[in-house]
């Protein structure tokens, strides 16, 4: 078995959300917008999960629209408002894609003005960057909770007070993906129109995702068809993964505390320990409030590739940052928003733990990453060859 | 042994890792992510790593994306816009393998852990056992016997048991019209000991069917042609313009007199005949009209000289530093020397330059002027010209 210690990409299925799943992939089927008693009883499965994540979240259960995933519903969030209401979009230069490009979109094809606010050196948005970017003519705010990447809170009641003073006429979106595992959405969401979450970031199976309105808010529909989720998201709805997604939420609510204190305990012991087998070696975003499961670190003198190579050959699943469209590695543009030098992100490496992460997890990690570090560290230089020298 | 295999996506480093998985080594595939902007035509595209991945997963093998974009800009891209820029014929391809293959991927390799890489290119490497102190070889293996990557590989090891030091060699591939080790030329004694060349035995039709009856879905994809980083659609045309000032000029008779305008002056080879324009065919004297080449560029004056083909050829060519594959060839020494990836090969001498560095080969016979920046090849003489003795970049 290896450790797996990629939880912030997806996190194992928790088993009442597959229990709940799997019922609807099976046994119990049904089109929740038909007009007989299968359908009814597919409707009632999906109208529990929204019940579900409604509470959870602090909205009216009619203000839960199910998507595909984080993706959809930020897509949703930041594109569908710039077309239903044509203004500046403002995001932070630490969003994950799915916000980045679609606001790119907003601009492209709508002619939205795009400002793209910086943060400080742990990955915080600088508020008064922010400040100066929000006028009355900012049709949607974009800020998430938790960075993806290295696990950074975002000041987001600042934020959001920021933005209700400053441009109230304004959507504030929030991409709560990486804090549903770990956080009380319903407060530390306080303050956002829109709230995206992710099922499989906390035990839900994947494709299955939420855009929450905190209070109703005009946004062009991305899909177009019936008139499911209230018009604003077309197309049949996928009942298992709806039913997976709340059954994941209701699990996670029950001891979340009680998680959050024993993958940090765990994740302390794990970024501490390599601090203390390792040189050069630096915790990225060490110093600020961060998310319980991340571990990220800049690794000098070695390449992420390699590293995550060797890692995954001793039995250490991780990761550095996001992939292209060929599966490579790119060069993270959250350490580029948060300046750390180019030579330092090349030995990023990413330990996220989650619900399923144990004491021997961050043993084998403990061992296996001083290891891969020493042994690449130890390897010829590129350019010390002479392969090179001949054709300079 | 455990071996890491190149792997583009086309049908010979898919053959090739087949061919090691059955000889019963440990392989995983790797395709290198060179370049990042569009292309339609090279080994990168998304499609391209889709097969390899494919084939992997076929095969039953791993596979690993290797992001060499900033590498590949920097040491292929930047110096071949430069050399344009200087009016030399640069073979990307050729940098390519020096800076990225057989530099970036093979380190990639030792760092991991693997004994060996392996490509797909038409080409072989034999050891021969011969007398006199080691060449420079991993560090570590035995200076005799069963050495590198090639010790348990049937056909490959040394050839017979020898006292001396193992030399190893590049050889020309099995299907001379496939054979590669032109691009191949700078692999020293430490990369050939580490290289294992499964499809250089094979001839490309027997690699196509090899592929096919493995089921393998790059069994009929056609052969790359092109340079990977410049479009089919754009061409060299719109890649170069777009970087460095791309601008026509005048055209010259080899007298000098003026025969009117001349197309981008930066995208001009010597040896070129096409895309002249009517002034290709305009005779200097009354008569048929002779065919003409361009016989040199001038960029500062902008200017190509046109001329016939005899005032085309030449009788040598000067080089930069020569690779040499396992020490260098003495003052004098004759070889086969080939200047283009498809040409023939003709005999020269080697004349290495007194201060050093690089120095002139001279041919028996005249051959065509060979383009700055392009590779020169020695062959050894004996073997039909069949093992690779060095190389080096054309001057002007």
């Amino acid at each position: 078995m290896p450790a797996y210690l990629d939880h912030a990409a997806t996190t194992p299925l928790c088993e009442p959300a597959r229990r709940a799943a799997l019922a609807w992939s099976g046994e119990r089927f049904g089109n929740p917008s038909g007009p007989h008693s299968v359908a009814a009883a597919a409707r009632a499965a999906l109208d529990d999960a929204r019940e579900v994540v409604s509470t959870v979240l602090g909205t009216a259960p009619g203000d839960v629209v199910f998507t595909s995933g984080g993706t959809e519903s930020d897509n949703l969030a930041v594109l569908g408002r710039a077309l239903a209401a044509p203004g500046a979009v403002v995001v932070s230069a630490v969003e994950h894609h799915a916000v980045l490009r679609a606001a790119q979109a907003a601009g492209r094809w709508a002619g939205c003005p795009v400002r793209t606010v910086g943060t400080d050196a742990d990955g915080r948005v600088d508020l008064a960057q922010l400040a100066d970017a929000l006028d009355r003519s900012v049709s949607i705010v974009s800020v998430q909770l938790v960075n993806n990447e290295v696990g950074t809170l975002q000041p987001f009641a600042e934020v959001a007070r920021l933005v209700r003073r400053r441009a109230p006429q304004a959507v504030l979106h929030t991409d709560a993906v990486q804090a549903a595992p770990w956080y009380d959405l319903a407060e530390m969401a306080q303050g956002a129109d829109l709230v995206t979450i992710s099922a499989h970031k906390f035990g839900g199976p994947q494709g299955a995702g939420v855009l929450a309105f905190a209070r109703p808010v005009e946004l062009a529909p991305l899909s177009f068809g019936g008139p499911q989720e209230r018009g604003r998201r077309a197309g049949t709805q996928d009942v298992a993964g709806a039913a997976g997604l709340g059954a994941a939420l209701s699990w996670l609510r029950r001891d979340r505390e009680a998680e959050s204190e024993r993958v940090t305990a765990l994740r302390d012991r794990l970024a501490l320990g390599l601090l203390a087998a390792l040189e050069g070696v630096r915790l990225t975003a060490g110093d600020v409030p961060r998310a319980p499961g991340h571990c990220h670190l800049v690794v000098e003198g070695v390449d992420s590739e390699e590293l995550l190579f060797l890692l995954d050959s001793y039995g250490v699943c991780a990761s550095a940052g996001s992939a292209c469209a060929s599966g490579a590695l790119e060069a993270s543009h959250v350490l580029t928003a948060m300046g750390t030098p180019p030579a330092l992100a090349r030995g990023a490496l990413r330990l996220s733990l989650g619900h399923s992460s144990t004491d021997a997890d961050v043993d084998m990690a403990l061992e296996a990453v001083p290891r891969a570090v020493s042994r690449l560290r130890e390897a010829v230089a590129p350019g010390a060859l002479p392969v090179r020298k001949v054709l300079r | 042994m455990r071996a890491l295999v190149a792997m583009s996506g086309g049908v010979d480093s898919s053959v090739a890792a087949a061919l090691l998985l059955a000889g019963g080594h440990e392989v995983v595939g790797a395709t290198m992510k060179l370049w990042g902007g569009p292309s339609d035509s090279g080994c990168c595209s998304v499609a391209d790593v889709e097969d390899a991945r494919r084939v992997c997963q076929q095969l039953g093998i791993a596979h690993h994306v290797f992001n060499f974009t900033a590498e590949f800009e920097e040491e292929v891209v930047a110096p071949y816009v430069e050399a344009h820029a200087a009016g030399m014929t640069p073979n990307p391809c050729i940098s390519c393998n020096a800076h990225l293959k057989f530099d970036r991927f093979w380190l990639r390799a030792r760092h991991l852990g693997f004994d060996a890489i392996a490509t797909g290119h038409h080409a072989r490497v034999t050891a021969t056992s011969e007398p006199g102190p080691p060449l420079a070889g991993r560090a570590g293996s035995p200076p005799a016997g069963p050495a590198g990557a090639h010790g348990d590989c049937p056909g490959q090891g040394p050839a017979g048991p020898g006292t001396g030091r193992v030399v190893w060699r590049l050889r020309r591939g099995q299907d001379l019209g496939k054979d590669q080790s032109y691009v191949l030329y700078m692999l020293g004694q430490a990369q050939l000991a580490e290289l294992l060349l499964p499809v250089g035995e094979m001839t490309k039709d027997e690699v196509r069917r090899r592929a096919a009856t493995l089921g393998l879905r790059t069994a009929a994809k056609p052969d790359s042609q092109d340079v990977c980083f410049i479009s089919r659609t754009g061409g060299r045309q719109s890649f170069l313009g777009d970087r460095i000032p791309v601008r026509g000029g005048r055209l010259l008779s080899a007298a000098g007199a003026d025969l009117g305008e001349a197309p981008d002056l930066e995208l001009l080879t010597v040896g070129q005949r096409r895309g002249l324009g009517p002034a290709a065919y305009r005779s200097e004297h009354k008569g048929t009209p002779e065919r003409r080449y361009v016989v040199g560029v001038d960029l500062r004056a902008r200017t190509a000289t046109l001329g016939t083909l005899e005032q085309l050829l030449v009788g040598s060519v000067r080089v930069g530093p020569v690779s040499w594959a396992a020490g260098a060839l003495p003052a004098g020494a004759r070889a086969h020397v080939q200047t283009s990836a498809h040409g023939r090969a003709f005999p020269a001498r080697w004349e290495p330059a007194p201060e050093g560095g690089g120095g002139r080969l001279v041919f028996e016979e005249r051959i065509r002027k060979v383009a700055a920046g392009q590779a020169v090849v020695m062959y050894r003489l004996e073997l039909e010209g069949d093992v690779v003795l060095g190389g080096a970049t054309a001057l002007p």
